[in-house]
């Protein structure tokens, strides 16, 4: 199908400030589908209430209104522009949000991307549910609330613990777990007073199971694609915003997966959404393989940018395209340019994605992780193992490592077993503490949930470390060559063996030991990159071109 | 313990071994596949091939004994970055490692198999071996040189079966959810008879009114199997070298030519079998559906009068997407396979192969252009170059099994 031509003018609405839980994400998918608009003729309106951005710079729409994104100020917008469409599926919830407020208010539009009936089915509990259900899919047992007399009645119903999710909200505010009366109280309280509509969710329990999510896209004449899988190294319980994420999934057959993606293409074509991209997670029990869908945004989400920079596939812009017509087998993959967009990207690399935290700058607050996002930012590294990219993650934090380091402190067993439980922003150098002080994988595990192969591979980092640390330099050129694989830096090394960064660095160039580069190309190489982006490694063959 | 690869064009690669120990040869190709090794390793299409996976971390979920698509596994090497220590998954039996040991396959890991995979990329896939024995460069070159290809190679009569079996549904994968068409009789408690009974000794195939397949094995990957019984047809599995009168006395109410190994031309035998009973179809009243899959479409074009050839390093993977012609939708398929079909240029809006008109292309793979499926302008017969039963892969194109059974119904 070729592009629209009954449209001419279009509004996008953005995402506004910058806060917990929605950061620059979709400043970055909000450019890019102005670029991608305009270069396509269309005229873009765009409204955005943050000026700091890059989608407000006056050479990314025809015209900007740097206005609050509130149903009346996009009904002047409508009355004084006249777009003949709006575009909200680019600017997070904020956008979903304002646009169903808009509809409500009878103002007629067409919306492009994802319906007001699509965006309502995915975010109201209930209609979501009910939706679930009709494709045959397994959810968590739940009800709904609109006060805290019913919210017990309904706890009393599915048993402790529960999760309290709170409708129309942005990054996951105002939910949380609980345990007992108490907890249970606080935070439906705190979720009923969060939702726009006084509306909670309350949930059955699948903290600890394993969580995986799915980017998928569709297309006008029906075609699907999975853009990415990620599965979390962090399970179920904690915000995926502040979990550390991986791509693709590490732990799932085939036959797990597919099943996944069956259930991922029903629920995109159940909820309706026409066009674009879709963010849908699941969590599947680690003892029987259960699988239930957890939720769906009807939009691109944190995960897409995440997604579009793991795979080299570019979420945002290709649907933007999707939403003016054009059907994914139209749209050339930029990076092979002979193949097209209709496909499904495969990695041949290991891409985790790590959360930042600040809570030194807040004293006051919980640093705890739950239900609801903490974290300010995060950063992915991209390695040829998960121990590589791990560790090359955490350097690029900031936060003080050049990988996966030591405590600077001596934990006691009760404060270790209850950093390990208690999920926080250090728990990665708590696992490396447990298993440095001989605590096994098994015990690790039952406190952790975080999944044994995730574990094995920090235990792997490890025991490369003291391997290492019992040798001298001189003698270590093999292990010093699988320390650069896994993802070491020459600082780290150099504590480990006594000496100077500077002095590793040298020793391992004159042994040859030095970065190759690696191409991210959608593919796994099967077809030649035109314009791959690179990642280091220390692998046989270098494909930078100079 | 260490270990080497060697291709005929002298490239070398060094890493060490896991699995079984020793010297093995193949042409090497790679598989672009993120899961499913279980599937890869069990399809018997991959005789005579080494197989290199182009994700790097491989074993993390071990070996079950449900994921399997075989009797055994079946490639003659495994060649990834890093394979996995430890297992994690609730169904996880064992190791790779172990299993592959058990089953004399050798593997090699530490390789950069992206700079391998680069290589048969551009130079096109190869014969190479695999040693844990020799460890001499220009010995091993030497060996790789003179091992055999796969041009014009029998394969498949080292992976079919000897004998005719049936087939029930006793490692079903779980139940496919939203699939159009997949709302299918739960059939797995039904009693069928899975003992193999010798080849066309007057098997009886008219007891259900169930369709009754015939599913000619150059190495039938099982889902095939268990997908025609998911949609409640009765399955009889017969070797590669049954006859067209043997199949006919059978009175089949459809056939299906299986994937397999290698090239087309090196079993002259299957595709005279296909001649006959194509020739039977279009003379006789009886007209037999057949629908041919991988290396079953690339006989049923050679029976129909086609031409196959070797593409430069062949389509190995779960990413495919493959353009239905009719309804101009794309599916995403499973694909594996070195030889392609030949097709014409496009004439009145249509392809159609090369050498017979009356074979129109159905399928077109969107990223070659290349012939993945065709069917027969007046006869129920048609063909997919792709793995409408997945496994490993996405499900996309399973509705084909549908339109098999529709042709049946049909017929009746």
């Amino acid at each position: 199908m070729p592009k629209r031509t009954d449209i001419k003018k279009i509004l996008i609405i953005g995402s506004g400030p910058i806060v917990i839980g929605q950061a620059c994400e979709f400043d970055y998918s909000g450019t890019q589908a102005c670029k991608v608009l305009k270069s396509e003729g269309f005229k873009v309106i765009l409204l955005n209430s943050n000026p700091a951005t890059i989608m407000t710079d006056p050479a990314i729409a025809d015209r900007t209104y740097i206005e609050p994104i509130t149903p009346e100020v996009v009904e002047e917008i409508v009355k004084e522009e006249k777009p003949d469409a709006i575009l909200p599926t680019l600017g997070g919830q904020t956008a979903l949000n304002v646009t169903v407020a808009v509809a409500e208010r009878g103002i007629d539009v067409e919306v492009i991307g994802a319906s007001i009936q699509s965006i309502k089915k995915a975010e109201d509990r209930g209609l979501f549910k009910k939706a679930m259900k009709r494709i045959g899919l397994d959810l968590p047992e739940s009800d709904k609330a609109y006060n805290l007399k019913e919210a017990f009645e309904v706890v009393e119903r599915i048993g402790f613990p529960v999760i309290i999710r709170p409708s129309f909200t942005l990054g996951g505010i105002g939910g949380g777990v609980a345990n007992n009366r108490e907890e249970f109280k606080e935070v439906a309280e705190r979720g009923l007073e969060a939702s726009m509509i006084n509306e909670i969710l309350i949930e059955e329990s699948i903290v600890g199971w394993k969580e995986f999510e799915l980017e998928v896209m569709r297309d006008l004449k029906d075609n699907v694609v999975i853009i990415c899988s990620i599965e979390n190294f962090d399970p179920m319980g904690i915000h995926t915003g502040d979990s550390i994420t991986v791509a693709p999934a590490q732990t799932l057959t085939d036959k797990e997966y597919q099943k996944m993606r069956d259930a991922a293409i029903s629920c995109i074509r159940e909820i309706g959404v026409e066009t674009g991209g879709s963010n849908i997670q699941f969590a599947v029990n680690p003892d029987d393989g259960r699988m239930v869908i957890i939720e769906m945004n009807p939009r691109v989400s944190r995960s897409s940018a995440l997604a579009s920079k793991a795979t080299g596939f570019p979420i945002a812009k290709i649907a933007a395209k999707l939403a003016i017509g054009y059907t994914l087998d139209e749209i050339p993959n930029d990076i092979t340019k002979k193949t097209p967009a209709c496909f499904e990207p495969t990695i041949d690399y290991c891409v985790v994605k790590i959360p930042r935290f600040t809570f030194e700058k807040f004293p006051e607050a919980d640093s705890s992780l739950t239900t609801s996002m903490k974290s300010v930012g995060e950063a992915m590294a991209i390695g040829r193992t998960f121990k590589e990219a791990l560790q090359k993650g955490l350097r690029s934090l900031e936060v003080g490592v050049s990988g996966l380091e030591d405590l600077s402190c001596e934990v006691s067993n009760e404060s270790l077993e209850e950093n390990l439980r208690i999920p926080n922003a250090e728990r990665v150098f708590y696992i490396k503490y447990a298993l440095k002080e001989g605590m096994s994988l098994n015990e690790i595990y039952e406190l952790t949930k975080i999944d044994k192969w995730f574990l094995h591979n920090i235990k792997q980092i490890v025991e490369l470390e003291s391997q290492l640390s019992a040798l001298r330099i001189q003698d270590s050129v093999d292990l010093l060559r699988r320390a650069k694989e896994y993802g070491f830096s020459d600082k780290q090394l150099g504590r480990l063996l006594g000496m100077d960064e500077s002095r590793i660095y040298k020793f391992r160039k004159e042994k040859g030991i030095v970065p190759t580069f690696k191409s991210v190309d959608t593919c796994g190489a099967e077809f030649e990159a035109f314009t791959p982006y690179y990642y280091s490694t220390y692998e046989a063959e270098d494909e930078s071109r100079m | 313990m260490k270990a080497k690869i060697a291709l005929e064009d002298g490239r070398i690669f060094e890493g060490s071994s896991f699995g079984a120990t020793g010297e093995r040869f193949g042409e090497v190709v790679f598989n672009t596949s993120m899961a499913g090794y279980q599937e890869i390793l069990t399809d018997p299409s991959y005789k005579g091939q080494i197989v290199t996976m182009t994700y790097p971390l491989i074993g993390n979920y071990g070996v079950n004994s449900e994921d399997v698509e075989s009797r055994k596994p079946f490639v003659e090497g495994f060649v990834v970055k890093e394979c996995s220590r430890i297992v994690s998954n609730w169904r996880s039996q064992k190791s790779l490692d172990d299993y592959l040991q058990e089953n004399n396959i050798m593997g090699i890991e530490g390789i950069d198999t992206r700079a391998l995979t680069r290589h048969i990329r551009l130079q096109g896939a190869m014969r190479a071996v695999l040693s844990t024995e020799d460890l001499d460069d220009k010995s091993l070159v030497k060996k790789a040189k003179s091992s055999q290809g796969l041009v014009g190679r029998d394969l498949v009569k080292e992976v079919a079966c000897g004998q005719t079996y049936g087939w029930s549904n006793q490692k079903p994968d779980p139940p496919l959810v939203g699939v159009p068409g997949n709302q299918v009789p739960d059939t797995r408690n039904q009693k069928t008879d899975v003992t193999a009974v010798p080849a066309c000794a007057g098997v009886s195939l008219r007891e259900t009114d169930r369709f009754e397949v015939i599913v000619v094995d150059c190495g039938v990957k099982y889902n095939i199997l268990r997908s025609l019984v998911n949609l409640g047809c009765h399955v009889v599995v017969v070797p590669a070298k049954t006859t067209a009168e043997q199949i006919l006395k059978m009175k089949p109410d459809g056939l299906l030519l299986s994937n397999g190994p290698g090239d087309p031309a090196g079993v002259p035998y299957v595709v005279e079998t296909v001649k006959q009973l194509i020739y039977q179809s279009s003379t006789a009243n009886y007209k037999l559906p057949i629908m041919g899959i991988c290396l079953g479409h690339q006989m049923l074009g050679l029976a129909l009068g086609g031409k196959t050839y070797k593409l430069k390093f062949g389509h190995h993977g779960a990413n495919h997407p493959v353009k239905d012609l009719k309804t101009g939708k794309v599916a995403i398929t499973v694909q594996n396979h070195g030889f392609c079909v030949r097709m014409g240029e496009k004439t009145e809006k249509k392809y159609y192969m090369v050498g017979n008109e009356d074979i129109e292309i159905t399928h077109i793979n969107l990223n070659d252009g290349t012939c993945e499926g065709m069917r027969h302008r007046t006869l129920p017969v048609f063909s997919v170059q792709f793995h409408p039963e997945a496994s490993p892969g996405p499900h996309d194109a399973q509705y084909l099994f549908g339109e098999f059974v529709d042709l049946m119904r049909i017929k009746m």
